[in-house]
């Protein structure tokens, strides 16, 4: 394997700014990686090789002339296919997008492209991201880099898959119950879902739209602040944009610590009735922040037994409502059923044939939940149960400075295990989902590997609403504190990818 | 149990513009009844007068300048379209003959 693809994002910086290597040597060698490995992992939907190469080129002849340089100018990035790019096909996982290029850059990615980060193309999900392990992809899923016959989480599997088998540093994910965060688990990686409003959410194709935020996903902590502080910041094409802004995730990263924090471990979701070997990394993890100085206190947070049923009344009915745009009108698949047809029979063939079965489900139950007989039982009672689980954690952090849990309840399950069976499905995100209800950030990291499948597991560190800094202050620490207990990187555990054979 | 039944599923399908098979509506109605049942105990979490949210960080009144910006020409609004014509979005009939 190429040595460069190994590199983090942060050592590449310093790699071209020394004149090691340039930022074309760089894409280079993650576009030979796709093009190695894509076949068998399928992170990537469409990849833009020509974009990526001139931007690099771009880089490095700026550079040569002595320009002052963006931070992250020349580090290759992979970008979720949710987010609308006019120079490559946007489909959001769905065959009812297939093919269609935006017309306008999602906010992020004109980030990106000021910043001159290489796009190295749009990577996979669960259509229009509804899912937990890419399988609900109409483009077939990703494999998880660990083991091909696992699922890489989901909905951002292309992402977490990508930075997992080094076909890309950086990624863009969003994460809407745990999309960024529960990937990242399964592939021994980092994901941070940040604050409600800190990232511009325009281009953003929305699930749902009270929910979903975009964030980082990457290989260290570091890295993923490094990326955080380029997509950040108000836009005003997004009213839900905060307008101030939250500081440098960067300098929080670089000054890890957490010597006199308190940790809350949440009862409802302290890894009872989580898979033994998850359970068991994460209790060491506990002792391992006490023996160096930071504080375990237990907080009560009653509401979140309610958090999987209300995020799966309110999400399938915003879903239902924004998946209404796909009409066959405007953009995307257009079905006719016949000569005479009227528009109305045509968009219902155009639905049928353009969305997958977990789509259909969440418009279905989405519409159920907003039809009038059920909107005060299912809507009105997901929304005040809401408000409740934002009281636990307003509670919860009078009591902690951080709050602490496993990532998700198993290691990354094989394919097929689940896919036919919803509520099982929509277990794997019951740590994540309450952050998405309360708008609060969370951030997952690297546990460990569970004794009895040796897989990846994760850790999941939550914050009050704007502290998002303190987060990446304490993530970087216990980050330091697992690699030199380790010896070693969480993804040098993994074993060597084959693939072709 | 549920009041999920093939009848009410088929409806709701038909009001969010998806056309459904009778396999597909047998297979949505056991799964969302699942997940209906499950989903109904929200009922049991709140207890007294809890206002509802709707949005994590609410926000009011949120506007920019009022200054013309740049928006898609009239060719790139209509590039992703299935079909257009004259400018305009075209489209089947939207009313029946009868």
């Amino acid at each position: 394997m190429n040595e460069i693809i190994k590199k983090n994002a942060s050592e590449l910086v310093d790699l071209m700014a020394s004149g090691e290597l340039s930022a074309t040597e760089i894409t280079k060698a993650h576009l030979d990686r796709i093009a190695e490995i894509n076949g068998t992992i399928n992170s990537y939907l469409h990849v833009t090789s020509e974009a990526a190469l001139a931007v690099a080129a771009d880089v490095d002849r700026r550079r040569a002339a002595g320009e002052k340089l963006p931070l992250l100018a020349g580090v290759p990035i992979a970008v979720k296919d949710n987010l609308t790019t006019t120079d490559a096909p946007t489909t959001s996982g769905s065959k009812i997008l297939e093919g269609w290029i935006p017309q306008y850059d999602a906010t992020v990615v004109t980030k990106l492209r000021n910043e001159l980060m290489p796009i190295l193309g749009k990577t996979n999900l669960d259509e229009f991201a509804m899912g937990s392990s890419t399988e609900f992809s109409a483009f077939g899923p990703s494999r998880n880099p660990w083991d091909i016959e696992r699922i890489p989480g989901g909905s951002g599997g292309g992402s977490s898959s990508a930075v997992a088998s080094y076909s890309a540093p950086l990624a863009i994910g969003s994460d809407t119950g745990g999309s960024i965060r529960f990937p990242a688990a399964v592939t021994g990686t980092v994901g941070h879902k940040p604050t409600y409003g800190a990232i511009s959410r325009y281009g953003l194709i929305a699930l749902a739209s009270s929910l979903d935020q975009i964030g980082p996903v990457s290989r260290n902590v570091l890295d993923a602040a490094l990326l955080q502080d380029v997509i950040a910041g108000h836009d005003p094409h997004d009213s839900t944009s905060l307008p101030e802004s939250l500081g440098s995730m960067a300098e929080a990263a670089r000054n890890g610590s957490v010597k006199g924090m308190r940790f809350g471990v949440i009862k409802q979701l302290s890894g009872e009735g989580f898979q033994p070997g998850v359970k068991k990394r994460f209790d060491e993890t506990l002792a391992l922040l006490t023996a160096n100085g930071a504080e375990i206190v237990e907080v009560d947070c009653p509401s979140f037994e309610y958090a999987i049923a209300a995020y799966y009344l309110i999400l399938p009915a915003e879903a239902s409502s924004n998946l209404a745009k796909f009409d066959s009108v405007r953009f995307g698949m257009r079905v006719n059923p016949g000569e005479n047809a009227t528009i109305e029979r045509v968009m219902a063939a155009t639905r049928e044939a353009g969305f997958g079965p977990e789509v259909k489900r969440r418009i279905i139950l989405g519409t159920y939940a907003l039809s009038s007989g059920s909107y005060d039982k299912y809507y009105g009672a997901a929304q005040k149960v809401r408000t409740l689980i934002q009281r636990d954690f307003e509670a919860a952090f009078a009591k902690a400075d951080v709050l602490i849990s496993p990532t998700a309840p198993t290691t990354a399950f094989k394919f097929g295990e689940k896919v036919d069976d919803p509520l099982a499905m929509y277990l794997n995100d019951v740590a994540t989902i309450p952050a998405n209800l309360a708008g609060t950030p969370g951030i997952a990291i690297p546990n460990g590997l569970a004794d009895e499948d040796g897989l990846p597991s994760g850790v999941q560190l939550l914050a009050p609403a704007r502290a998002d800094a303190r987060l990446y202050k304490v993530a970087a620490a216990l980050e330091a504190l697992h690699e030199a207990g380790w010896g070693k990187r969480m993804m040098d555990f993994a074993p060597e990818l084959k693939v072709g054979a | 149990m549920s009041e999920l039944t093939p009848d009410l599923v088929r409806h709701l399908a038909s009001l969010a513009r998806i056309q459904v098979t009778d396999a597909e509506v047998d297979r949505f109605t056991e799964q969302l009844a699942l997940i209906v049942d499950s989903v109904a105990i929200v009922n049991k979490a709140v207890e007294g007068d809890v206002p509802a949210t709707s949005h994590p960080i609410p926000m009011e009144n949120v506007f920019r300048e009022d200054v013309v910006e740049p928006s898609l020409t009239q060719e790139q609004a209509l590039s992703g379209a299935p079909d257009s014509a004259q400018g305009r979005f075209k489209v089947n009939a939207i009313l029946d003959e009868e």
